[in-house]
């Protein structure tokens, strides 16, 4: 018996990194997906992004677990494209228990030097991105009456500021300001509604040049040992940063009726990156 | 394969209530248990404390699931007996993994100002530092021992905002919170995971009695059990007038387990939306 046992969920994001880890351990737990990507680049986004074949690779996974996928090119910036999405996957899978805002990008910057397209995007994709996945899906979750749970995945950076990445810790405090609303005013429907706080993880969005150069003090060419070294002074634990499984039983949770009376929720797995005042690792 | 396989875990409170919800909710998922209770009536409490049968009912449910549970009696309040309780616990089970400081109280309520000064303390001296002692008590053997472990806190919706006419609570709560993490940061480097849970009102022996029906109920003297139900139920986000221990346990269970391997300093709230401050009314 899963935890998640014949429930429908739709992920955005889900051609790698959290957004597919959320896919497979929910369908670990007994879940069909729906899995959405964008699948292809975004303009002032220095990092690769994935192509079809990662969100295939999703569907792969997810079916070698005996549960069912449909995987969906959409961007969360279209409403009418996301809509129809979630029109497809519940054509083929049933009507949806659980969503999962996953899908986000990472810039960084120094505020008074952002450039106003970098700005945009970002509010549009992580913060309006999820507004969107929610109008498209959470509707008919009202409308059918059978509750659910609906996840956002903010970030560290949605409680507390980060340096030099504005427009990403406005996007994510914005998304913890939409979860609490959410949650207010899908309370009466029982859909709960909670948002997940990552710190960094060991994801592609993460573990690329750009990011690693913003994690050291801008070395001009930081390896994967030297990020490590740098990102290890984030956390009070000693670890150098999360890996996706992590963050997705902490979906896994909220997304299950072990969690049926938590919403409103802000669900914190950062190593203790949070904690202002840290004692120094051994060096 | 359980979630909290082969660990030992200490539970505090463990007589009724969530304590035995935490015992049993951990052992189906593989932990073995020492089970700590005072079994014994506390001075300002207004409601029955649990008595030795009731421990000893814990002990038959938890291996009902095939765990091992020694059952100690001990007094949060007394670090000697922690101690002692922690050692013969150890001696039979093995070290402990898991920490649950879950002992509390509710002494008589009243406004902030007019509480009286025993029904303070006693609140302070329990469901505060009773707390620090149960982790005195077993967290240096953890740190010794090198192999990390997780530490949870119960602490409450009031360990994060005020409730009325329960000053002493509301403090002890609050504290219980700070407690957290301090401890967050500096057991950090022992892999030593601490974490505090907030539960909203739970449906257990010490909420549901004479006095807190009448708190719970702006004043009603001789308050029902329905008449409680469907003034707290305004408290909620979510329809319901209480959540059962058992919602508590499961996130107890996460904190425990490796899943949350990397949760360390957080608050985790399970209150059916009670602690957001602005509700939507449910229909009459």
């Amino acid at each position: 018996m899963g935890r998640v046992d014949g429930k429908v969920a739709f992920i955005t994001g889900a051609a790698r990194g959290m957004g597919r880890s959320h896919a497979i351990r929910l369908a670990e737990e007994g879940a069909d997906i729906i899995a959405i990507d964008l699948c292809e680049p975004v303009e002032t986004i220095e990092y690769e992004f994935p192509g079809e074949a990662d969100l295939e690779q999703t569907v792969k996974e997810v079916e070698s677990l005996g549960r069912r996928c449909v995987g969906l090119k959409a961007d969360v910036r279209d409403l009418a494209g996301l809509t129809e999405a979630v029109r497809q996957g519940v054509a083929e899978l049933g009507p949806i228990d659980i969503v999962v805002a996953n899908a986000g990008i990472a810039g960084a910057g120094p505020v008074l030097e952002l450039d106003e397209r970098t700005w945009q995007t970002m509010i549009d994709i992580n913060l309006t991105g999820v507004w969107k996945t929610v109008r498209a899906t959470a509707p008919a979750m009202v409308e059918r009456g059978q509750g659910g749970s609906v996840i956002l995945i903010s970030s560290g950076a949605g409680l507390a500021a980060l340096p030099h990445v504005a427009h990403y810790n406005s996007a994510k405090h914005g998304v913890t300001g939409l979860m609490r609303s959410l949650a207010v005013e899908l309370a009466p429907h029982d859909i709960r509604v909670n948002s997940v706080h990552p710190a960094t993880v060991d994801t592609p969005m993460v573990a690329n040049e750009v990011t690693y150069r913003a994690f050291t003090n801008g070395l001009p060419n930081p390896t994967r040992e030297q990020a490590a070294a740098a990102m290890r002074g984030l956390h009070a634990l000693d670890i150098p940063w999360t890996e996706p499984r992590d963050i997705s039983n902490a979906v896994l949770y909220l997304a299950s009726e072990e969690a049926r009376y938590t919403t409103g929720t802000t669900m914190v797995i950062d190593g203790g990156s949070l904690l202002p005042f840290k004692i120094p690792h051994p060096a | 394969m359980g979630r909290v396989d082969g660990k030992v875990a200490f539970v505090t409170g463990a007589a009724r209530g969530m304590g035995r919800s935490h015992a049993v909710r951990l052992a189906e998922e593989g932990a073995d248990v020492i089970a700590i209770d005072l079994c014994e009536q506390v001075e300002t409490v207004l409601y029955g404390l649990p008595a030795e049968a009731d421990l000893a009912q814990t002990v038959k449910e938890v291996e009902a699931r095939d765990r091992r549970c020694v059952a100690l009696k001990a007094d949060v309040r007394d670090l000697a007996a922690l101690t002692e309780a922690a050692r013969q616990g150890v001696a039979e089970l093995g070290p402990i993994d898991i920490v649950v400081a879950n002992a509390g109280v509710v002494a008589s309520p009243g406004p902030a100002l007019d509480i009286d000064e025993k029904a303070w303390q006693t609140v302070i001296d329990i469901d505060l530092t009773g707390v620090w002692k149960t982790v005195k008590a077993t967290v240096p053997a953890m740190v010794e021992r090198g192999q990390g472990g997780s530490v949870v806190l119960i602490s409450s919706g009031a360990g994060l905002v005020a409730l009325p006419g329960v000053g002493h609570y509301v403090a002890a709560k609050h504290g219980v919170t700070g407690l957290m993490r301090s401890l967050a940061v500096e057991l950090a480097p022992h892999d030593i995971r601490v974490n505090s849970v907030h539960p909203g009102t739970v449906d257990t022996p010490g909420v549901a009695n004479d006095s807190m029906y009448k708190l719970l109920t702006g004043g009603i003297d001789g308050a029902t059990r329905e008449q409680a139900a469907a003034s707290m139920r305004w408290m909620n986000a979510l329809d319901v007038p209480w959540i059962e221990p058992r919602d508590i346990s499961n996130a107890v269970l996460h904190l425990a387990s490796e899943e949350a391997r990397y949760t360390t300093g957080t608050t985790m709230v399970v209150d059916a939306g009670s602690i957001l401050p602005f509700k939507i009314p449910h229909p009459t």
